[in-house]
C-alpha cells in the first residue's frame, strides 16, 4: 500500500503494510535511523518522533494513521547543520552519555520548547521532568538533561 | 498484506463494521501496538478509527459533560469544561504513562480494552457515567456499571463501537478524589486505584457517597457495601475505622507480579479511610 | 590547561543529531538474521529436537553445537558454559540452537517450528536449595568458590564485646537495562577471517571468544566496537555470546549474520546483578566502637560461573565498608543454580555488600542509639590505617572530608531533628551512607593484564590515540583526549581516536572495573608522555638546543635561542619529527605503582592501589496510607581524586546513584520455575525523570599520585551508596528497618506490621 507522509519537510510516498510500524518505516524505509528502538511497547521513548507537532512513541503507531501528517525526527531538528538550542545545550550540559535515549529526549524535549503555553514563560524544573517521563535513561540520573533543557528553554524564550 | 478501513464518517465506520467482520477497531493503538509488536498475530482486517474527528468532540450539556469516545487524555487535561466538571478525570488522565502515551491513548480505547487496571474506570464507574454504543443498527447507552460482564469482557457486540462517554458533571457540594498507587510516579500500572464521590454536610454527615476501587477485581468494582455502610453517618474515627474494615472485606485483590493480596487489601482500606478523614480535617 | 575543566564530549554532536551509528543501524545488502531457540525448562536432558512441518526448512540454515569447529565455550575463567547446549540444559533461556534467516519475521517463524522434547531434572532455584546440595549441579557441594579473610582473632573479641548486634539481608538480581539492547554483527570472509561489529564494552574478551569458538589465531579474527548505547557491566562478558552465535551462523549460511535482540530477549539472556545473602554479626563497646565482626556473603552465581569468583572477591574484600574493625573474619561464597548465568554489572560485588554493611550500621546505631555520625567518625578509616586484607592506605583517603562535606551540603543534623509534618499522614525521614570502592582490577589483576595504549601523530600534524578501552557513555574519549592534549600542550580536539577495531589498537584491558580513566587513562598519558619526550629530542637535534628545553604550549614547542623565543606549530613540529621515519608512534604499558604488595592465597595485603569514597545522604517522605516512597532530595560527595572532566565526572555520580536508588526503591526480577516473569520495561520497573529529585553533587579531589592527573576510579562508587542511604531514610521516617531491597511499599508495609507486633 502507497502511504504519503511528511518527513523532516520532505514529501515522502512509501509503500509497505498499513499497519507497519512508523518506527520501522522510518529506520528500513526513509533510511533514517536515529530514532531508536529500547521496548517495542511504549515505555522507554527512544522511538519518539513528532507527529503534527505532538510527541509520540513510533513504535505504537501503524503507519496507515498518519498518511499525510507532518512528522520530525532528531534528523530534522538541526536546519543545515544548524543545530537548534536544545541540540546545542545537550552538548554544553553533558546531557548525552552513551546517547541512545537521546534522540527521543530531545523530540520530548521540543515538543515541549514548542508548546504554546510556554511561549511566555519557561518550564519549571518539575514540568520538564513531566514532560520526558516517559524518556527512559538508564545513564544519567536525568540531572544533566533537565538542566539541559531548563537551558535551552530560557535561550529560547530570549529569541522570541 | 493486512486491510485497514480508515473512514471519516462515523456513519461509515458502522457500514464498516457491519459489513466485515472479523474487524478489529484500533482507535490510538497504545494497547493493541503493544501486543502486536510481542508477537500478537495482527488480524487480517482492521478499522482505524483515528482519522473520525467526529468522535473528538466535548459538549457540555446541563447535567453532564459528553466525550467523544477518541478524545485523547492530553485532550482531556486541557479541556477547561473537563478541568471544571471532571476533575477527577483529568487526575486520572494525568497519571497514564507520560506524554507519548497521553498524546495518543483515548478514554474510549481504555474503556474497551477493559483492563481492571485502566485509570479512568473508577471515576467513570464513581460517576455513574453511561456509555454510548453505536452500530449500523442505531445507538443504544449502557450505564457504565453494566459495561463489563467479566474479566476482559464487555456487552459490546461485534457490530459495535463506544462512541460517546456520557460524564455527570461534579455538583458544587460534592467532594470527589482519585487515587493512584503504582509501580512508580510515571508511566505506572495501577497496584490499586480508587475513585470516591461524595456529598458531606457542614456537620460532616456523609449524604451520599460512591467509591469504585481498581486492579482489586477481574474489574473494576463499586463496593457498594462500604458505600453503605458509610452512607448517612458523620464522620468520626469510629465511621473510619469501620469503612476500612468494610473495603477491606469488600475487595477480592490477588497477588500478581507487580503487588500482592494483603496490601492491595489494606491500602484500599487505608484510601478509603483517607479520604474520609482528609475530608473530616477539612 | 584543559585537564579539570568540562570540554564538550567528543562525540556529542553525533549523539544529539542522530548521526550516531549504533549496530542495529547498520544495514548490509545480503545481510541474514539470527535467532537463538533456547530452552524452555531449568534442568534437563536433551531427548529430541523436531523440526515441524509446516515450514520450509531449506530457507533457513541451522546451527547447533556440532557446528562449533574447536571448543565448544564461552571462554571467560572456568571454561564451563557451552556456546550452545549439548545434550544438557541447566536453565531456562539456554541457547540450543541458533537459525538463520534473509528476514527478521522468517527467522521468528522458523523457531515457532522447532519443537525440543526434553526429560526433566530435579532443578535447583535458590541459594538454599543450592546451599543443602542435595542436588549436586557443581561440583561436590555447588560452590563454584568461596574465600576466607581474618585479621586478629575473632572468637576471643567477641568475648569481649559489649554489645552483639547480628541480622541478615537479602538483595535480589538487578538487570543492567542499558537502553540499546545486545547486538552483534558478524561476517565470515573467504579467507578465514571472522569479523564481528556490534555493542560490547571489551573488543578483546570478544576477541578470545571467538578464537576459542574456532581455533584461530589472533590475526584471523578482528573485532570492532560501535557506537555503545549502555553497558554497566551487562556488555563486558556477555557479548562474546551473541558473537559467538553470529559467527557460527555466519560462518554456516555464507552471508553476513545480524543478531539484534528485542528487550524482552535481552532480559531474559543476558546476565544480571547477582543475588545475596548477607549475614553480619558485630561485637562492639558500649559507645559503639566496632571490635569483632564477622561477615557470611552467599552469592548465586546461577547455572554456570562467568566472572563470579571475581565478583565475589569484590564483595568480599569491601564486606565491612570503609572502617577498622582490627578482628575480622569474612567469609564468602557463590553458589550455582539452576537460574540464568549473573555477571558483571557496575559494582561487581560491592553493591551488595555495601548495601548489607550500610543497613547494619543503621541497625546498630538504633540498637545503641548513637547517631549514625557518630558511629562512623567513630571507627572510619583514615590515611595511616589499615582495611580488612590488612592494607595500609597511605595516600588519597578522603574519608572524612566526603562525610563532612555530604553532612554540611544537606544540612544533615538540622534535618534529621526536623518535625513531621501534623495532621499528614506523610512522614519525612533522612538517610545516610558511606562508603569505598576500589580502582582497578583487585589484587594482582592489573600486573596480569598489562594493559597497553599507543598514542602517534597523524598525517595532518595532530595526534591519534590508540587504545582497547571502549566508549560506552561514560566519556572515555572525551577524557582520553584532554589527557593526551594536556601533556602535550593541544585542546582537546586536536586529539582523535583510531577505530576501536582490534586490528588496529592495542589490548588496554577490557573496559570495566572503574579502570579507564585511572589505570589506561594513566598509560594514555605515559605514551604521550613518550611522545613528547621522542619529539623533543627530534626537534632539538634540528634545532640544536637541549630536548629538556623545549616547552609543548598552545599547540606550540617552544624554546629559547640566544635570549630569543622560537616557537613552531605542534603540526609543523609533528611533519619534522615524521620526515625520515614516516611515523611516530609511543606505546605504554601499565606497571603498579610502587610497593604494592599482594597474596592471591591469603587475600591479604594491596587488594587496590587506591578506593575513592563517598557519602550520600538521601531525604524521603513515605506515604502511610500507601507505604509509597517520594525521594525528596539526594545528596552525594565524593572524592574523585582529581575531576578531569567536572561534567562528566558528575553525570557518572548522577547516573550511578540513580540507578542505585532504583536498585533499592523497585528493581526486581520476579521468577517461576526458573522463568522469569517480569521480562519487559511494562514490568521490570527503572526509575522515570519522576521518580528522582534533583541531586546535589559535591566533587572532592585528593589527588592519587599515580593516577592521571591524580584522577581515581569513580565509574561504579556511584552504584554502591544509594540504596543504604534511601532504606535508612525510610527507616528513619516509619521506625522500621527493611532489610531486604527493593524496598517496594509492600516490603515497608511488612515490616511496619512486624514492628508492629513486635511492639
Ligand atoms: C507505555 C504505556 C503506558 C500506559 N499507561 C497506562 C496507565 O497508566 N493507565 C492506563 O489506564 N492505561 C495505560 N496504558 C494503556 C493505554 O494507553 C490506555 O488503555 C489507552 O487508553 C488505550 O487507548 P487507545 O486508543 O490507545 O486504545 P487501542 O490500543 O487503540 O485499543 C484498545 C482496545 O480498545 C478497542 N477500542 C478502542 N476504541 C474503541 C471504540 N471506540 N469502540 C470499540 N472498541 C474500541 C480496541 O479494539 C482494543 O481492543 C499504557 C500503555 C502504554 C503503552
Ligand atoms: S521503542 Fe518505542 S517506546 Fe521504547
Ligand atoms: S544517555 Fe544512555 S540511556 Fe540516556
Amino acid at each position: 500500500m502507497a502511504i504519503k507522509i511528511v518527513v523532516n519537510g520532505q514529501d515522502l510516498e512509501v509503500s509497505v503494510s498499513p499497519m507497519k510500524r512508523l518506527l520501522d518505516v522510518l529506520r528500513q524505509d526513509c533510511y533514517l535511523t536515529g530514532t531508536k528502538e529500547g521496548c517495542g511497547e511504549g515505555e522507554c521513548g527512544a522511538c519518539s518522533v513528532l507527529v503534527d507537532g505532538e510527541v509520540i512513541n513510533s513504535c505504537l503507531v501503524p503507519v496507515c494513521q498518519v498518511e499525510g501528517s507532518e512528522i520530525v525526527t532528531v534528523e530534522g531538528l538541526a536546519e543545515n547543520g544548524k543545530l537548534v538550542p536544545v541540540q546545542e545545550a545537550f552538548i554544553k550540559y553533558g546531557a548525552a552519555q552513551c546517547g541512545i535515549c537521546i534522540p527521543g529526549m530531545l523530540m520530548a524535549a521540543q515538543a515541549l520548547l514548542d508548546s504554546k503555553e510556554l511561549s511566555k514563560q519557561t518550564p519549571t524544573r518539575y514540568e520538564i521532568r513531566e514532560a520526558i517521563a516517559g524518556n527512559l535513561c538508564r545513564c544519567t540520573g536525568y540531572m544533566k538533561i533537565v538542566d539541559a533543557i531548563e537551558a535551552a528553554a530560557l535561550s529560547t524564550l530570549e529569541k522570541k | 498484506m493486512n486491510k485497514v478501513y480508515s473512514p471519516k464518517e462515523l456513519s461509515e465506520a458502522f457500514q464498516i463494521l457491519n459489513s466485515y467482520q472479523p474487524l478489529k477497531i484500533v482507535a490510538g493503538g497504545t494497547d493493541l501496538m503493544v501486543g502486536y509488536n510481542s508477537g500478537m498475530p495482527v488480524p487480517d482486517q482492521l478499522l482505524n478509527l483515528w482519522k473520525l474527528d467526529e468522535l473528538r468532540h466535548i459538549d457540555e450539556y446541563p447535567s453532564l459533560l459528553k466525550i467523544g469516545a477518541l478524545c485523547t487524555y492530553t485532550q482531556l487535561i486541557k479541556d477547561e469544561r473537563v478541568r471544571k466538571y471532571a476533575p477527577t478525570l483529568v487526575d486520572a488522565a494525568k497519571t497514564i504513562g507520560a506524554m507519548q502515551i497521553q498524546n495518543r491513548g483515548t478514554l474510549g480505547g481504555n474503556i474497551v480494552n477493559a483492563s481492571p487496571a485502566g485509570d479512568c474506570l473508577p471515576v467513570l464507574a464513581a460517576f455513574d457515567a453511561v456509555i454510548e454504543i453505536g452500530s449500523v443498527r442505531g445507538l443504544r447507552q449502557v450505564p457504565f456499571t453494566d459495561f463489563y460482564t467479566g474479566y476482559r469482557q464487555t456487552v459490546l457486540a461485534e457490530d459495535e463501537m463506544v462512541t460517546n462517554i456520557l460524564l455527570p458533571k461534579q455538583k458544587t457540594e460534592e467532594s470527589a478524589k482519585f487515587y493512584k498507587v503504582g509501580t512508580r510516579a510515571a508511566q505506572a500500572i495501577s497496584k490499586v486505584m480508587m475513585s470516591v464521590r461524595a456529598s458531606i454536610d457542614a456537620q460532616k454527615c456523609v449524604k451520599e457517597i460512591a467509591i469504585a476501587v481498581g486492579s482489586v477485581a477481574p474489574t473494576v468494582i463499586r463496593t457498594r457495601l462500604t458505600e453503605m455502610a458509610i452512607r448517612g453517618l458523620i464522620i468520626d474515627e469510629s465511621l473510619i475505622a469501620t469503612a476500612r474494615k468494610e473495603m477491606m472485606e469488600e475487595v477480592r485483590p490477588i497477588t500478581d507480579i507487580r503487588s500482592n493480596e494483603h496490601y492491595r487489601r489494606t491500602v484500599s482500606g487505608n484510601l478509603i479511610a483517607k479520604f474520609l478523614r482528609e475530608n473530616y480535617l477539612a | 590547561m584543559t585537564v579539570g575543566q568540562s570540554v564538550n564530549r567528543k562525540e556529542g554532536r553525533d549523539k544529539v543529531t542522530g548521526a550516531a551509528k549504533y549496530v542495529d543501524d547498520y544495514h548490509f545488502q545480503d545481510i541474514w538474521y539470527g535467532k537463538t531457540v533456547r530452552s524452555t525448562v531449568a534442568h534437563a536432558q536433551i531427548t529430541g529436537i523436531e523440526f515441524l512441518a509446516g515450514f520450509d526448512w531449506s530457507t533457513v540454515v541451522l546451527a547447533d553445537y556440532r557446528d562449533i569447529t574447536s571448543r565448544n565455550i564461552v571462554a571467560l575463567i572456568y571454561d564451563d558454559q557451552p556456546l550452545l547446549a549439548e545434550s544438557l540444559v541447566r536453565h531456562v533461556y539456554e541457547p540450543i540452537l541458533l537459525i538463520a534467516a534473509p528476514t527478521k519475521e522468517l527467522a521468528e517463524l522458523a523457531a515457532k517450528h522447532v519443537h525440543i522434547t526434553y526429560k526433566k531434572l530435579p532443578a535447583v532455584l535458590t541459594i538454599e536449595d543450592s546451599l543443602s546440595a542435595e542436588q549436586k549441579i557443581f561440583g561436590d557441594d555447588n560452590v563454584f568458590k568461596s574465600y576466607t579473610v581474618t585479621r586478629g582473632n575473632v572468637e576471643d573479641a567477641f568475648q569481649s564485646a559489649e554489645v552483639v548486634v547480628e541480622e541478615t539481608y537479602h538483595v535480589g538480581h538487578q538487570e543492567q537495562l542499558y537502553i540499546e539492547t545486545n547486538g552483534i554483527i558478524a561476517t565470515a570472509k573467504s579467507d578465514g577471517t571472522i569479523l564481528i561489529q556490534g555493542s560490547m564494552q571489551c573488543p578483546y574478551y570478544v576477541h578470545r571468544a571467538i578464537k576459542e569458538l574456532f581455533g584461530l589465531p589472533d590475526e584471523k579474527v578482528v573485532v570492532v566496537q560501535n557506537v555503545t548505547g549502555g553497558g554497566f557491566g551487562g556488555k563486558e562478558e556477555f557479548p562474546s555470546v551473541v558473537a559467538g552465535h553470529a559467527a557460527l551462523l555466519a560462518k554456516k549460511c555464507g552471508h553476513p549474520v545480524k543478531i539484534v535482540y528485542e528487550r524482552g530477549e535481552d532480559f531474559v539472556a543476558s546476565t544480571k546483578r547477582h543475588p545475596a545473602v548477607i549475614r553480619h554479626r558485630t561485637g562492639l563497646t558500649r559507645d559503639g566502637r566496632l571490635i569483632a565482626a564477622e561477615i557470611d556473603l552467599t552469592f548465586d552465581g546461577g547455572a554456570y560461573c562467568t566472572l563470579s569468583p571475581v565478583v565475589l572477591s569484590r564483595g568480599v574484600i569491601h564486606a565491612l565498608g570503609p572502617y577498622k574493625c582490627p578482628n575480622i573474619r569474612v567469609t564468602g561464597k557463590v553458589v550455582a543454580t539452576n537460574t540464568p548465568p549473573n555477571g558483571a554489572f557496575r559494582g561487581f560485588g560491592v553493591p551488595q555488600a555495601c548495601f548489607a554493611s550500610e543497613m547494619h550500621m543503621e541497625n546498630i546505631s538504633r540498637k545503641l542509639d548513637i547517631s549514625p555520625v557518630e558511629l562512623r567518625r567513630k571507627n572510619m578509616l583514615h590515611q595511616g590505617d589499615y582495611t580488612l586484607t590488612g592494607q595500609q592506605l597511605t595516600y588519597s583517603v578522603g574519608t572524612q572530608q566526603v562525610l563532612d562535606a555530604v553532612l554540611e551540603r544537606s544540612d544533615y543534623l538540622a534535618r534529621r531533628s526536623h518535625k513531621q509534618p501534623e495532621l499528614s499522614n506523610k512522614r519525612y525521614g533522612i538517610g545516610l551512607s558511606f562508603y569505598y570502592h576500589g580502582g582497578g582490577f583487585t589484587g594482582s589483576g592489573e600486573e596480569k593484564i598489562k594493559g597497553q595504549a599507543a598514542v602517534e601523530l597523524t598525517a595532518e600534524g595532530t595526534v591519534r590515540i590508540l587504545t582497547a578501552s571502549t566508549e560506552i557513555g561514560q566519556g572515555t574519549r572525551t577524557i582520553f583526549s584532554q589527557i593526551v592534549a594536556q601533556e602535550l600542550g593541544l585542546r582537546p580536539e586536536d586529539v582523535e581516536f583510531e577505530e576501536n577495531d582490534t586490528s588496529k589498537v592495542p589490548d588496554s584491558g577490557p573496559t570495566v572495573a572503574s579502570r579507564t580513566c585511572m589505570v589506561v587513562g594513566r598509560v594514555v598519558q605515559m605514551a604521550a608522555a613518550s611522545l613528547k619526550e621522542e619529539m623533543a629530542k627530534r626537534i632539538a637535534s634540528l634545532a640544536q638546543c637541549q630536548a629538556s628545553e623545549i616547552q609543548f604550549e598552545g599547540r606550540h614547542l617552544l624554546w629559547q635561542k640566544d635570549g630569543e623565543i622560537i616557537s613552531v606549530s605542534f603540526a609543523e613540529a609533528a611533519e619534522r619529527c615524521m620526515s625520515r621515519t614516516g611515523f611516530l608512534k609511543t606505546t605504554a604499558q601499565y606497571s603498579s605503582p610502587p610497593g604494592i604488595k599482594w597474596d592471591d592465597v591469603t587475600y591479604s595485603g594491596d587488594a587496590y592501589p587506591v578506593y575513592a569514597y563517598a557519602a550520600d545522604v538521601v531525604e524521603v517522605e513515605v506515604d502511610m496510607d500507601t507505604f509509597e516512597v517520594k525521594i525528596l532530595k539526594v545528596t552525594t560527595a565524593t572524592d574523585v581524586g582529581k575531576a578531569i572532566n567536572p561534567t562528566l565526572a558528575e553525570g557518572q555520580i548522577e547516573g550511578g546513584t540513580v540507578q542505585a536508588l532504583g536498585y533499592g526503591l523497585f528493581e526486581e526480577v520476579a521468577w517461576k520455575d526458573g522463568k522469569i516473569l517480569n521480562n519487559r520495561l511494562t514490568n521490570y520497573i527503572i526509575p522515570t525523570s519522576l521518580d528522582i529529585p534533583d541531586m546535589e553533587t559535591v566533587l572532592i579531589e585528593n589527588p592519587y599520585p599515580y593516577g592521571p592527573y591524580g584522577a581515581k576510579g569513580i565509574g561504579e562508587l556511584p552504584m554502591d551508596g544509594g540504596a543504604p542511604a534511601l532504606v535508612a531514610a525510610i527507616a528513619d521516617a516509619v521506625g522500621a528497618v527493611v532489610t531486604e531491597i527493593p524496598a517496594t511499599p509492600e516490603r515497608i508495609m511488612e515490616a511496619m506490621e512486624k514492628l508492629a507486633v513486635e511492639a
